[in-house]
């Protein structure tokens, strides 16, 4: 499964991931429909992803939560926004308390997935977008884990060169 | 044509349309803008703060302000009655950094799709 790359624009804050899977359409499409396959893979092993609501259509709620290695829940929620099945997804997701009452209704990132046949397969196209910086650096606080951090190198300087 | 790439550990991060490059260069053709740079790259400061090192008017100084803004080399933020000046590409860097973290966090959620379709 190759992962055709990312590209980000650091100034409007938003990330766009494109990978490729050998599987159609309709098969991608399961794996976020399902939340039973959607916990198999939004959280990481070691903060696996629980989903206990899923309305899975347009206006509906999730609620999840992470669970950390100590056990730590972390609460979540989606709100989606628009479905066009099997091609289109697009979430708005935010911090739930305890409870799974939402922090804050409106400090949302948006998560919008296409999917498209292609001749190997199904391409899948992930925009993330984020609000503001503040709330980009509480959800990589979140997402840091011993791998991440491996993989997160340091950053001495930009480089400008002319093409 | 020139184009400005601005890459961020090797992964393009900003490119520049020739208006930008030409915007970029106008900027930084100045030696008071220049210094400006230097200055909020250090610190962040307001307007005021930065006229004192000038021996120019303060909208002298708003002007040189404003052109490294629309060069998106500076951002200002309105805090109270003062325009505190900061340099943009550490605005950049931090977010590119981030992003690229998050990319991270997509690429481990990809693999795992893989593997439950694999499992099929």
């Amino acid at each position: 499964m190759p992962v055709l790359g990312s590209e980000i624009d650091a100034e409007n804050l938003t990330l766009t991931f494109v990978a490729e899977f050998s599987a159609p359409v309709e098969r991608v499409w399961q794996v976020w429909e399902d939340p039973r396959q959607l916990e198999r893979w939004w959280g990481p092993p070691t903060w696996p992803a629980t989903f206990e609501r899923f309305e899975f259509e347009v206006g509906g709620r999730a609620d999840y939560y992470m669970t950390g290695p100590d056990g730590t829940k972390a609460h979540g929620w989606w709100r989606i926004t628009a479905i066009d099945s099997p091609v289109r997804l697009s979430l708005e997701d935010g911090f739930a308390d305890g409870s799974g009452n939402p922090i804050d209704e409106n400090d949302t990132n948006s998560t919008v997935a296409v999917l498209e046949t292609v001749a190997t397969g199904t391409r899948m196209t992930v925009i993330a977008t984020f609000k503001d910086l503040a709330q980009l650096e509480r959800l990589s606080a979140m997402g840091m884990q011993e791998g991440m951090t491996a993989a997160m190198n340091q950053i001495d300087a930009i480089l400008v060169t002319a093409a | 044509m020139i184009t400005l790439v601005v890459t961020y550990n090797q992964m393009v991060v900003d490119e520049f349309t020739s208006d930008e490059v030409d915007r970029v260069f106008h900027a930084l053709a100045d030696a008071t803008r220049r210094d400006i740079v230097g200055r909020v790259s250090q610190r962040e400061q307001s307007i005021s703060s930065l006229a004192n090192h000038y021996s120019m008017s303060f909208a002298a100084v708003q002007k040189h302000v404003a052109v490294l803004e629309r060069a998106t080399l500076v951002t200002k933020e309105r805090r109270g009655r003062q325009q505190i000046v900061h340099p943009n590409i550490e605005a950049l860097n931090k977010a590119a950094r981030l992003l690229d973290a998050y990319a991270f966090i997509w690429q481990e959620r990809a693999s795992r799709i893989a593997d439950i379709l694999a499992d099929d």
